[in-house]
């Protein structure tokens, strides 16, 4: 097996913020193990902390991986911390969704077992959690952002078994995106408003949702991941 | 983008070698034990769903996955085109949301049929429904689509409209999971994940509008014989990972929202042929 990840030494480990946070209730504390069990070498990295090879499936699931834990952290806090005159069924369908994120995360941790890459830092400075529009436009970036990465992430998968449960995991961020998206906007077609996702790769005119190559989708993940990510071999 | 731009997407080598035989499909699709009634108005290639865990679709399997999700296609496209031409169905404050699905569902129509086309093959027929559900029995009236089956108001009562609605549309989700992995590796399944994944928003947003989560919690529904619909769905061991045992904060509801399922191409035949005429 390639390298599925490769973890460079942090020289900011000692001072990293809330790690504990980010793995969350009772979450997956694999930092130290998969960097050994994977055969990372960081001598090949360039400034990378996390390398995903996408000629592996194994790569494609930890890049699911890396972005189910940023769902997850993100809205363990905003249950954790409500905003502002949150209501009642901002509540019922915000829980939901920390409740899913936080499964599709352990989840694919389980899969991937030994070949995991480590859990990640959160970088949440620039959401104020006590804004309900800062969160639930958040939430909205998140959740669009997360179904054009599974669609333009499919291709590369090899194994069926994959292939399944990345697509099951797929249609449900995208439920999760009309919710939000119907939260913004009530009643209107905000939910599929395909139009306004042409840079997640939409195509209204055809009817299509986003789909982004993978290096894509880091470059507008990376401000809220403190780890450099990067993609190869897709 | 057009659908030549789509064309160019796909993998020349299965643009020039996809071909698909409806003789072929009916053959294997009569040893599958379909009937013949079905056969006569249902598309090639519903049948054709052997897959070896392993393998990759075959170009004829391509094409008739495609044609499959065509004739779904066609089912949703005519329900709301009906559905929004219907008078005093949709309430003045919906209309948006269901003028978007259906735009989206008729460019699916369109999308499919040139790909299929530019693929060497031929798009299937539109077939006649029955919203009702009634299979186009006697009481059939080809003009307004319906008949005397259980859903025989669902262009004059919202609440019948939504349901069919719901049901259509949490099947499409479950339909395109299921024929995913004959795509694989190619730049066709990346477009059928972006079809998918607008389904499903879709499908959240009318079970919102049935005051329902946007999500699906085990196989439990309150569409009224849908039971078919959601077979499945109360599954909780994803991957080989049994996320009961290996979860244990997570309660059973939760487990199943958090995973939608497939269907087969089996199962959905079942669910659609009652609406096909």
């Amino acid at each position: 097996m390639r390298f599925l990840s490769s973890l460079q030494a942090d020289p900011e480990e000692g001072t990293r913020l809330n790690r504990r946070g980010f793995l969350g209730f009772g979450g997956t504390a694999l930092a130290a193990t998969a960097l050994v069990a994977s055969g990372c070498d960081s001598s090949d990295d360039n400034n990378s902390d996390v390398r995903l090879d996408f000629s592996n499936d194994f790569g494609v699931l930890n890049y699911a991986y890396a972005l189910e834990q940023l769902e997850a952290a993100f809205y363990a806090q905003v249950i954790a911390t409500p905003f502002a005159g949150i209501a009642a069924n901002e509540t019922a369908i915000l829980s939901d969704l920390a409740a899913h994120e936080r499964i599709h995360r352990d989840f694919l941790a389980a899969a991937l077992g030994t070949n995991a890459i480590p859990g990640l830092t959160p970088n949440f400075t620039a959401i104020n959690f006590g804004s309900r529009t800062s969160v639930l436009t958040t939430a909205k970036t998140f959740e669009d952002l997360g179904v054009s990465a599974y669609n333009g992430a499919g291709r590369y998968l090899s194994l069926d078994a994959y292939i399944t449960v990345a697509g099951k995991i797929v249609s449900v961020e995208a439920r999760h995106a009309a919710v939000i998206r119907d939260l913004l906007e009530p009643n209107t077609n905000a939910f599929a408003r395909l139009g306004e996702l042409a840079a997640f790769g939409a195509v209204a005119a055809n009817g299509l949702d986003g789909a982004l190559a993978p290096d894509k989708v880091l470059a507008q993940a990376s401000g809220f991941i403190r780890e450099k990510i990067t993609a190869r071999n897709f | 983008m057009s659908n030549e731009t789509l064309l160019s997407n796909l993998d020349p080598e299965v643009l020039e070698r996809l071909r698909c035989s409806r003789r072929e499909a009916i053959a294997k699709a009569a040893k599958a034990g379909l009937g013949a009634a079905v056969l006569t108005s249902l598309p090639v290639g519903l049948a054709l769903s052997a897959r070896e865990a392993y393998g990759q679709g075959t170009p004829a399997q391509v094409l008739a996955v495609l044609n499959f999700a065509l004739t779904l296609e066609y089912l949703e496209a005519e329900f709301y085109t009906r559905g929004l031409a219907a008078a005093s169905l949709i309430p003045a404050d919906r209309r948006s949301i269901f003028q978007t699905i259906s735009d989206h569902e008729t460019a699916h129509v369109a999308l499919l049929r040139g790909a299929i086309t530019g693929a060497g093959g031929t798009p299937v027929a539109k077939p006649n429904f029955d919203f009702s559900a009634g299979n186009g029995g006697v009481a059939y009236n080809a003009t307004t689509a319906t008949g005397n089956g259980p859903y025989a108001t669902v262009f004059t009562n919202y609440q019948t409209f939504l349901a069919v609605s719901q049901a259509f549309e949490d099947t499409g989700v479950r339909a395109y999971k299921g024929q995913a992995t004959v795509l694989k590796k190619t730049p066709t399944l990346t477009i059928a994940l972006q079809i998918h994944s607008v389904e499903a928003r879709h499908a959240a947003i009318i079970r919102r509008l049935r005051n329902e989560k946007g999500w699906i919690t085990s196989n439990t529904t309150t569409v009224p014989g849908a039971a078919g619909v959601y077979a499945g769905e109360e599954n909780t061991t994803q991957g080989g990972v049994n996320l009961s045992a290996a979860l244990t904060y997570a309660t059973g509801a939760q487990l199943t929202e958090s995973f939608d399922e497939p269907l087969t191409d089996v199962q959905v035949l079942a669910i659609v042929d009652p609406f096909i005429v």
